[in-house]
């Protein structure tokens, strides 16, 4: 029997439409030769140009890679500690707490961890600036890390690793050798998700940084306050061009590391 | 005593960075404003020992709390954030069905596309996401011009910095929140189970409405959850696409800090936030539990 009807045709096509327009029609003034967003002149790249000679722009650019690239790999580590024990340390004193402050960040307002970090670095006074931010970054994304890889480790099958150790592995041997590659995939799409909350991010950073320390989102919020520029849909076009890529690439390996699994189940299958 | 190194450590790193924060906030609320540096007081002195800390406890009260339930600007803005997280949740959940429902009843072949399809807007910037549609709704915008094109309209609406512009940011900008948990509800689902009502003498719709939606319960509950739990302190939406009649309590508590800088007030409206936050929180979580509980 076919469920599959003009009904759904129809509502996948104008939730997708719905989707993506937007987008589309933001790439395609990007490439709009006058400076009126709305008024089309003709194609052209100049605004991509324009773009590349804004040092404000670059330094910006330049900060938030260096934010996104040190809060994500600290979050990482942070958050697969914090994993390992949400779900293998057994019982301990001040767990219910331990995953409350796991689980809070995810659901507060980023307008309170902001104001609340901004008011703890002041408080111990802290200079504020690159550091403070990747601090606070490292924070909140290290919840995102810990939720991501501990439903990876919670299907993990423990006795791999004990089976290590009692070949005389050492306990850190045994992570490394056995659990760290099986929970792989997990710790790297946490640090793929830390990275791009880390990149993402107006309202923590805006709170945490300080002069000289302006990140790009902090940027485009400020220019993009003003009204609609050519530059910022030319510099959003390229995000949504890595992030396209970045998405399709990772689903395409995917796919083939799961059909080479496949593969190699079977033939392991076969030679018992 | 490797244990305690690996609990210590991301334990001792949240308690600095999540819980004392939060405690600071706590007690600033309850401080009064100062022109000083920091700006408010009283300050913790505890030179003095026990005496210094009975001091400072002294000087606390709730005057900001109080001070928030007098000026009807603090109250209309929480009043206005939830009737904004509740419509918008609403239509979410009205846009977001029908999507989710075609990618569950979609070619088993087409699902993982469809499904890369809805969560690749999630990777793209949020506020990239958000300034794409200042474009499309401002007066001279592509959505105006359209419109005056088609001869529907003389003269051009007025959407951006209105209230139905935040709507539709918010819509467009969770929609995948509400999808994602609906879908997955939906492709559980047996499709024997609509066979078997149909068989019985059920119409198309009733059997949607008393077999379809009962199954897909719990995805509607926490989609509608993932949705109004992060609309309700929104700031970007509301300050890039609303107007200056759009108030809602992310934007006043960053105005308060900002603009203002009235830090005792600024941390009572996060305090306030986070108490009306506690009952959607909790509930989701029920919601979440409830599921894993059925699922075994």
């Amino acid at each position: 029997m076919k469920r599959f009807s003009w009904f759904n045709a129809t509502s996948l096509t104008l939730g997708f439409a719905f989707l993506y327009m937007p987008m589309i029609i933001l790439v395609i003034y990007s490439f709009n030769e006058s400076r009126l967003v709305t008024v089309w002149a003709g194609f052209s790249t100049k605004w991509y140009g324009e773009l590349f000679r804004n040092a404000e722009f670059l330094d910006a650019a330049w900060v938030t890679v260096q934010v996104a690239v040190l809060s994500s790999t600290f979050a990482t580590v942070l958050g697969t500690m914090a994993a390992h024990v949400l779900v293998n340390a057994g019982r301990f004193k001040g767990r219910t707490l331990f995953s409350g402050m796991i689980y809070a960040p995810l659901v507060m307002p980023e307008v309170i961890t902001g104001l609340s970090l901004l008011l703890l670095f002041i408080g111990i006074g802290l200079e504020r600036g690159i550091f403070t931010v990747v601090l606070a970054h490292t924070t909140f994304a290290m919840c995102y890390v810990s939720v991501v890889v501990s439903s990876r480790l919670v299907s993990f099958d423990r006795s791999l690793e004990e089976a290590a150790l009692d070949l005389g592995a050492t306990p850190w041997e045994a992570f490394r050798l056995v659990t760290l590659p099986i929970i792989a995939p997990a710790v790297i799409s946490g640090w793929l998700l830390a990275f791009t909350l880390s990149l993402d991010d107006l309202v923590i950073a805006s709170f945490t940084t300080g002069p000289g320390a302006t990140t790009l989102p902090i940027k485009v919020f400020s220019a993009v306050r003003l009204g609609v520029s050519p530059e910022i849909n030319a510099l959003s076009t390229i995000m949504i061009a890595i992030v396209t890529v970045g998405v399709v690439t990772a689903s395409l390996i995917s796919k083939r590391t799961a059909v080479a699994r496949a593969r190699e189940e079977q033939a392991a299958v076969r030679s018992e | 005593m490797r244990r305690a190194v690996l609990i210590g450590i991301p334990y001792l790193w949240l308690v600095a960075l999540f819980l004392v924060p939060f405690l600071i906030v706590l007690k600033i609320s309850l401080s009064d404003i100062a022109l000083a540096r920091p700006p408010y007081m009283p300050q913790l002195d505890l030179s003095e020992g026990l005496s210094g800390l009975f001091a400072f406890l002294a000087e606390l009260d709730f005057e900001n709390f109080v001070f928030l339930t007098q000026d009807s600007l603090y109250w209309k803005a929480y009043l206005s954030s939830l009737q904004i997280a509740f419509t918008a949740t609403f239509i979410t959940l009205l846009v977001g069905y029908p999507i989710a429902y075609g990618m569950a009843r979609a070619a088993q072949e087409w699902r993982p596309t469809l499904l890369m399809l809805v969560i690749l807007p999630f990777w793209t910037s949020f506020l990239i996401r958000v300034y794409s549609w200042m474009g499309i709704l401002s007066n001279e915008g592509v959505l105006n011009q359209l419109l005056s094109w088609l001869g529907v309209i003389d003269a051009p609406l007025q959407i951006l910095n209105t209230n139905t512009a935040v709507y539709i940011g918010i819509v467009y900008t969770y929609l995948p929140f509400m999808i994602l948990p609906i879908y997955s509800a939906l492709e559980k689902m047996d499709e024997s189970l609509l066979e078997a009502a149909e068989d019985l003498g059920c119409s198309r719709l009733s059997a949607f409405w008393l077999v379809t939606l009962p199954l897909s319960k719990s995805g509607v509950i926490a989609g509608c959850f993932l949705v109004f739990i992060p609309t309700l302190g929104e700031f970007v939406i509301p300050s890039l696409l609303g107007g200056s009649q759009t108030l809602m309590i992310g934007k006043i508590l960053w105005e308060e800090f900002f603009s203002n800088r009235d830090w005792p007030v600024a941390s009572a409206v996060a305090v306030i936030l986070l108490l009306i936050l506690i009952i959607p929180i909790i509930l989701f979580q029920r919601n979440e539990q409830k599921q894993r509980e059925a699922e075994g």
